[in-house]
């Protein structure tokens, strides 16, 4: 940055400082003063990261013809990072329902402020880091271009951990305004539309700079994903604070619109976050490493206006046999079945752009777990609609069929497409010639695998059993079991879950291993199988 | 669109754009995906004519079949109620006694009861009526407040020290020690002496716990404190008194634990569990269902 910019960053850092001083002092609760404070710490780390570069002599642009890599490489030691949090205090919540003891009787690592830092860990922290990390990559490759305003582009990065570690704290402390998937308070959400908003002004302005005369499916994914989630969260944020040095509010909406307005947020934070934004990942990282053309252009225009004008429409499904009018019902439920084919056109185009290259499956495990990803992103977008109709999900809901339903997706298609963006990404990102060890890579695409397998098969037999029971009358028209039986019936299906989940942790550590070592320049080379065949003996 | 060339693999023409090394094809859609999406819109569009689908200014479109999820579920709800309804106006009617005379109406009932025991009681006696720490177990003959089906259904109906209902049963255990009744060293002699009239393996820990001059002299102390602050309640022999709600003391059953510690606790601070009535939340019906039901268990005098 030019000095008179860094002048007046410092200038603005400081005025932050004091400003969030000021509402500590005058907090109304422990949480809201001790964010202020936290506020304000990283207000100071960065007037000391600004004094430490300001510089007064003329400076070069240096890197023109380079891309801006350096926040990538953040994105993704980040996206490790959080994944792997995330990943524990799953294993953690789930061992915990098997074994209630788990709970140590402490508010602080009590189940209920558990899972939101567990949720929100792994689709905010891990995935919004592989987005951002992945997105940024993206856009500058296929636009021929710098990131468009790189120091916000830091900000984005840096301001979205503060997001993250303020949500964390929050959950632990006890503050939550009790909306699924968007549990952080009123100034917690303020600060993350600051953010957001600069997102989508660098990646909106790097596409504007592009050299290339069209914009690649790709970045119409990310796009769409990166405006509609600023659209769900401003929205389904909407609240009134009790004071302004209160972390307590209001929400804008109650009773059954509240209901309403939190599943539009909850079941689009599906559709254009963990949906949208990870067939972008896609559309860039499988044909890159499979080194073919994607199958059908077409095909990806009608399914991607297909899926962004249906989605919008599928969150009343969240709600079905509840206050919510019937009509609302109806569309929620019709709109989810149509969705399901425009959902697998991307499943199409991802798995036929192997045409021509299926044979590398057998070599390249990083594409194996690619299109291992494409396979559960199919399964779960069947899996979806055929839950959204009425007498299936009178079945299913409340269950934990749609906890397996959840992790089918998040397990087998957003982290394993994740874990193969980050594993093609490394060597490159760091210039190194290959990965420490491509048979690493197999043994976290083995073990992985296994976890969701079990995960997802015991969450489908204990929820389809615990609805069954629920429901189950005997010949006079009374209820068979009570709930403490049910619960009782899922124990082992429970224990099972947390195997599931362990085994994916311990993917993950063996992925962080191998990148650390990447990251090192180190590079394992295994003794290949010796071609001397003994015939007979 | 001059870059178009054709893909060797698959013999497709590209669409002649390139993204850093990306290029596409200009394959057609599979017609089996278009078909299925026609399909699914065709079938949206029917069910929305069929149920209630478009929202209005004041109201909705009501769909050709008039569906209702508010009327299905009251459907659903009165054929349940008629169904039974017979057999429930008969249990209204009758006492409990002919009640358990009629062999179906019985059967009916203690199905009714089990099935309200599941959602009403099972937090405290538990799911097999098995009781724990202050909440008895319903399978045995030990009653608290008797065991007939009258004196079952009088609790049920209006709980145990509970503040609300008038017709609570009610007594109150006086707190020996907090209140200094009795010593510390008073307390310990009657606990032991507590212990000695069930003749269970646990007395004789009670032995171990403290040094043996004390326990020795402490049984015929104990005998003397017994008689003269406990009996008139749980009787000379320990037996109890139900009209009381005071538990029997010589037998093997223990509502807190029988080890002496926790007799010691008893005594020194009482025990005032508290049962809800259940008048207020049940209907009639109900209660005499779960009260036929618990006099089932084993217990039933």
């Amino acid at each position: 940055m030019d000095p008179l910019s860094t002048m007046f960053a410092l200038a603005a850092s400081l005025f932050s400082v004091i400003l969030a001083l000021y509402a500590s002092s005058q907090a109304e609760d422990f949480i809201f003063g001790f964010h202020m404070l936290v506020f304000a710490a990283a207000g100071g780390l960065l007037i000391l990261y600004l004094a430490r570069t300001v510089s007064f002599q003329q400076m070069t642009e240096k890197g023109e013809a380079t891309y801006s890599d350096g926040i990538i490489r953040y994105g993704v030691i980040a996206t490790l990072f959080w994944g792997i949090v995330g990943f524990l205090v799953g294993v953690l919540i789930a061992s915990q329902l098997a074994f209630p003891s788990l709970n140590l009787d402490l508010e602080w690592t009590s189940f209920g402020r558990l899972r939101p830092l567990h949720t929100s860990a792994v689709i905010f922290a891990f995935g919004g880091n592989a987005l951002i990390a992945t997105s940024f990559y993206c856009v500058q490759r296929t636009c021929r271009t710098r990131l468009a305003f790189e120091p916000l582009a830091w900000f984005v990065f840096w301001g979205y951990q503060l997001f993250i570690v303020l949500a964390a704290t929050g959950y632990v402390l006890g503050s939550t305004q009790a909306k699924e998937y968007a549990e952080p308070e009123w100034y917690v959400d303020i600060w993350l539309t600051i953010v957001w908003v600069s997102y989508l002004l660098v990646f909106f302005f790097t596409l504007l700079r592009r050299r290339e005369p069209h914009i690649y499916v790709a970045n119409w994914f990310y796009l769409g994903f990166i405006v509609t989630v600023a659209m769900l969260h401003v929205v389904n944020g909407l609240a009134v604070p009790v004071s302004p040095f209160s972390s307590v509010s209001y929400s804008a909406f109650s009773g059954v619109q509240s209901a309403l307005v939190q599943w539009w947020y909850g079941h689009n934070a599906v559709g254009f976050f963990l949906t949208a934004g990870f067939l972008g990942m896609m559309y860039y990282f499988v044909p890159k490493q499979a080194n073919r053309p994607v199958y059908s252009y077409r095909l990806s225009i009608i399914h991607f206006w297909s899926v962004i004008f249906l989605y919008i429409w599928a969150g009343p499904h969240h709600l079905h046999y509840t206050a919510l009018p019937d009509w609302a019902q109806t569309l929620g439920m019709v709109f989810s079945i149509m969705l399901w084919m425009p959902s697998w056109g991307g499943m199409i185009n991802g798995l036929m752009t192997l045409s021509g290259a299926w044979d590398k499956l057998r070599t390249d495990p990083i594409l194996r777990m690619m299109v291992a990803s494409i396979a559960f992103y199919g399964m779960a977008t069947f899996e979806g609609p055929l839950m959204s109709i009425k007498s299936v999900n009178a079945l299913s809901h409340y269950t934990d069929w749609t906890i397996g339903h959840v992790h089918s997706g998040a397990l087998g298609w957003n982290a394993l497409i994740s874990f193969g963006a980050i594993y093609y990404l490394v060597p490159k990102l760091w210039g190194r010639r290959e990965l420490y060890s491509l048979q690493l890579v197999n043994w976290h695409f083995w073990i992985a695998m296994m976890g969701i397998v079990i995960y997802a098969s015991s969450m489908w037999v204990s929820g389809i059993m615990q609805g069954l029971m629920w429901r189950e009358y005997n010949a006079d028209g009374f209820l068979v079991y009570s709930f403490a039986e049910t619960v009782m019936q899922m124990h082992p299906f429970y224990v099972l879950r947390a195997i599931g989940g362990l085994l994916f942790l311990i993917g993950g550590l063996i992925m962080v291993y191998n990148i650390w070592r990447t990251i090192r320049g180190e590079v394992k080379v295994d003794q290949p199988i010796s071609q001397v065949i003994t015939v007979g003996a | 669109m001059t870059n178009r060339k054709i893909d060797q693999a698959t013999g497709t023409e590209t669409t002649g754009h390139e993204w850093d090394g990306i290029r596409e094809l200009d394959t057609p859609m599979p017609r089996w995906w278009l078909i299925l999406f026609y399909i699914t819109i065709i079938w949206a569009i029917g069910y929305m004519i069929f149920y209630p689908a478009i929202p209005l200014i004041s109201s909705n479109t009501k769909g050709t079949l008039g569906y209702s999820s508010r009327a299905e579920l009251e459907d659903a709800l009165k054929n349940a109620q008629s169904a039974r309804a017979q057999q429930i106006e008969n249990i209204r009617t009758s006492s409990l006694a002919e009640i358990k005379a009629d062999q179906s109406l019985h059967a009916f009932a203690l199905a009714g009861g089990k099935a309200a025991f599941k959602v009403n009681c099972v937090q405290c006696h538990g799911s097999g009526a098995e009781g724990s720490k202050g909440n008895p177990n319903l399978n045995d003959d030990d009653w608290l407040w008797g065991g007939k089906l009258e004196d079952i259904h009088q609790t049920i109906k209006h709980g145990v020290r509970f503040e609300l209902d008038d017709d609570t049963r009610s007594s109150e255990m006086p707190a020996f020690g907090r209140d200094e009744m009795l010593t510390q060293a008073e307390i310990e002699a009657v606990a032991d002496y507590v212990l000695s009239l069930a003749t269970k393996p646990a007395d004789k820990m009670g032995v171990h716990e403290n040094s043996g001059e004390e326990t020795a002299g402490g049984t015929d102390n104990g005998a003397q404190i017994f008689a003269d602050n406990c009996a008139a309640c749980h009787g000379t022999d320990g037996g109890g008194d139900r009209s009381l709600g005071a538990p029997s003391l010589n037998d093997h059953i223990w509502l807190y634990g029988g080890d002496k510690r926790t007799v010691i606790e008893s005594i020194f601070n009482s025990r005032k569990a508290v049962m809800p009535a259940w008048t207020h939340r049940l209907d009639e019906v109900t209660i005499k269902q779960l009260a036929l039901y618990v006099h089932s268990l084993g217990g039933g005098e």
